[in-house]
């Protein structure tokens, strides 16, 4: 069953249907509808009138593209090097160990460039600072309930 | 957020005689909160240790019903002294303004300055002496290469045809470098002038910013300011009364370290993979969408004002900003004159390691960089003394290391890093990265041979030499750089067995 994909019309029109626009449409995409389903996809292609190869070759060689629906909860873990050298990565390896939740998705980010508050977690968007593991387990599993 | 907007309830009471508003980034994170109290000439930056913001706005209140603010320090704050060296021993004029200003406030920017020198460019009509200033200043590109920024300037601008374009590059991917962020976030307006300034230098009519999506906040401002600016005929046609037309637009990365490297990033702009091309022809020549392009980093760009402000001889050799963190007692953005020593930096001003552990090594130029060991210190920070100890100024980041860390576990860790973010386009990268990364890992299982060892050296040559583009050419550097200022770690790391022979 086609979709319509409403949202994307307004962001359609301001960059006049042209294809150099791919990346931003895509981004408005994924921001509307959550992630980037393969009607959507092909309702993109249409619209810009490139091949639909072109669309979904592009979208997969950007690390913020999502092709899955998003879990409830996201926690990524910021792996830049203020935070490594601060421990990020036992940080991410516990969390991985102790959380294992399909409503949680728990990944990496890499620097968001607020250092100072090294080591640091995105939850769902907020930056969490100076986290050790046991504190922010916790934290998360008050969230996820 | 919550302390401003309890504070400017404050001041929009009747006769409160103060303003309250929000400013960029002051400096000292890790002192953060922050807040300034400026009375006059005298500004004094408060840090907020215990306080809340309700109970900080109950004190402001008091305080003015007092009388002045001139000595007020609330309680649960501590007054940052600002004969500190981390203070004390900035030159601030690229970030300036930054702290100063309301960034979302273009007649707060225009009030401390902002774009009166594109307006003085302009009066005077004469873009080769624009170009001939910068030439002279002896700028060179503050985003990692370091190229002489006048040269490029001078190379679009002689480029025939009359379409052109300018590129403002705040793709800032180097993990730990957040300089970019605090310029696009605190003083937007700088280098949107400066982007002015260069356009018209050069001949182009139309710009594109091309920023991470990782930086939301500095993507909105730069979204409001664009919006301001051409709402005040500072961006648009006939830029304050002469003929000179410019307009800017902004685009937002999708996570792509390699997109920081030029052709990438052109590629990327014209939605498509960003994916690099083999140079020359280079983008003055051959840009974005086929047209002469000149590209140059956020903090090349917010130089060109100031540099125009100041003239060639109080410019002197100009600042670099570099972001402090790591094993530093004071983390945060700093900008210094080029040629300040590494020692200066890390540890009169970052205060060295919190618990006076000694500094094994600083880090720069992040994955394409290198680290520089604790003998090294004196160094004086500019481009070729940095490059003589095999690694880079870099964009800016500073991450510092101390005695705790194995610099094996640093290499492998940039490693991972260019393996993941190799585009996969070239072979010596894209596979090279993935074999550099198993020497490292089997050394850090111990499972390493002498053998390994050389092979881990010969590979990262062959990496650096015969990969596409800068990415891949830069990724052996951390490993080549801590071989050679700290091989012992790497001995160290060796099958017991070998160790012995």
């Amino acid at each position: 069953m086609p979709q319509d994909f409403e949202q994307l019309d307004p962001v359609l029109r301001r960059h006049q249907f042209r294809a150099d626009a791919l990346l931003e449409v895509l981004a408005a995409a994924q921001r509307s509808y959550g992630y980037l389903s393969a009607p959507l996809l092909r309702h993109v292609a249409t619209s810009l009138r490139l091949p639909l190869s072109r669309v979904q070759g592009t979208a997969s060689f950007y690390h913020l593209f999502r092709f899955t629906p998003p879990p409830r909860h996201q926690c990524l873990v910021c792996t830049g090097t203020a935070c490594h050298v601060q421990g990020a990565g036992g940080l991410l390896q516990e969390l991985k160990q102790h959380l294992n939740c399909p409503e949680l998705d728990i990944g990496e980010v890499r620097c968001v460039g607020t250092c100072s508050g090294a080591p640091l977690v995105l939850v769902d968007g907020e930056i969490w600072n100076h986290q050790r593991a046991p504190a922010l387990i916790e934290a998360l599993q008050e969230l996820l309930q | 957020m919550a302390l401003l907007d309890r504070c400017a309830e404050v001041a929009q009471q009747p006769g409160s005689g103060i303003t309250v508003k929000g400013v960029g980034c002051h400096g000292p994170c890790s002192d953060g909160p922050l807040f300034s109290v400026a009375c006059g000439d005298e500004v004094r930056l408060i840090s907020v240790q215990s306080s809340s913001a309700s109970e900080l706005a109950m004190e402001l209140q008091e305080a003015l019903s007092r009388g002045s603010l001139r000595e007020w320090v609330p309680r649960g704050c501590r007054s940052l002294d600002p004969q500190s060296p981390f203070l004390a021993l900035q030159r601030r004029i690229v970030l300036e303004r930054c702290g100063q200003i309301d960034p979302e406030d273009l007649s707060d920017a225009e009030s401390a300055g902002a774009y009166q020198q594109l307006n003085a460019v302009l009066a005077a009509n004469n873009p080769e002496a624009v170009i001939d200033l910068v030439r002279r200043s002896g700028l060179r590109g503050r985003g990692g290469a370091g190229y002489p920024t006048g040269l490029k300037w001078a190379t679009v601008a002689a480029m025939p045809g009359a379409e052109k374009r300018l590129v403002c590059n705040a793709d800032e991917g180097d993990p730990g470098a957040f300089m970019d962020r605090t310029i696009l976030e605190g003083d937007p307006h700088s280098v949107l002038e400066g982007m002015a300034i260069a356009a018209f230098a050069v001949g182009a009519q139309h710009g594109f910013i091309y920023i991470r999506a990782e930086y939301p906040l500095a993507i909105a401002r730069l979204r409001r300011a664009i919006a301001q600016a051409q709402q005040q005929g500072w961006l648009g046609t006939t830029i304050a009364g002469s003929r000179f037309s410019f307009d800017l637009e902004l685009r937002v990365g999708a996570g792509a370290y390699v997109c920081g490297e030029e052709t990438a990033l052109i590629h990327s702009i014209e939605g498509q993979r960003g994916v690099p091309r083999p140079r020359p022809p280079y983008p003055a020549e051959h840009g974005v969408f086929g047209l002469p392009t000149l590209i140059n980093n956020v903090e090349t760009y917010a130089n060109i004002p100031v540099l125009h402000r100041l003239g060639l001889e109080r410019y002197g050799v100009g600042t670099k900003v570099f972001s402090l963190t790591g094993h530093v007692s004071r983390s945060g953005v700093i900008e210094v004159p080029i040629g300040t020593s590494l020692r200066t930096i890390v540890e009169t001003m970052a205060g060295g390691p919190p618990d006076h552990k000694p500094i094994k090594a600083v880090q720069t130029g992040g994955p394409s960089g290198g680290c520089i060991p604790a003998a090294a210190l004196d160094t004086p920070v500019d481009y070729d003394s940095l490059q003589a100890l095999g690694t880079i100024m870099g964009s800016g980041g500073m991450v510092v290391m101390d005695s705790t860390t194995n610099m094996v576990d640093v290499a492998a860790y940039f490693m991972a890093f260019s393996r993941e973010e190799s585009c996969g386009k070239c072979i010596p990268c894209r596979t090279g990265t993935v074999q550099l990364e198993l020497l490292l890992r089997k050394l850090l299982a111990r499972k390493a041979t002498v053998a390994d060892l050389e092979q881990l050296e010969r590979l990262s040559e062959t990496v650096r030499d015969a990969s596409l583009c800068g990415l891949g050419q830069s990724a052996p550097k951390p490993v080549l750089s801590t071989l050679r200022h700290f091989r012992a770690d790497y001995l160290a790391l060796l099958q017991p067995l070998e160790a012995s022979r």
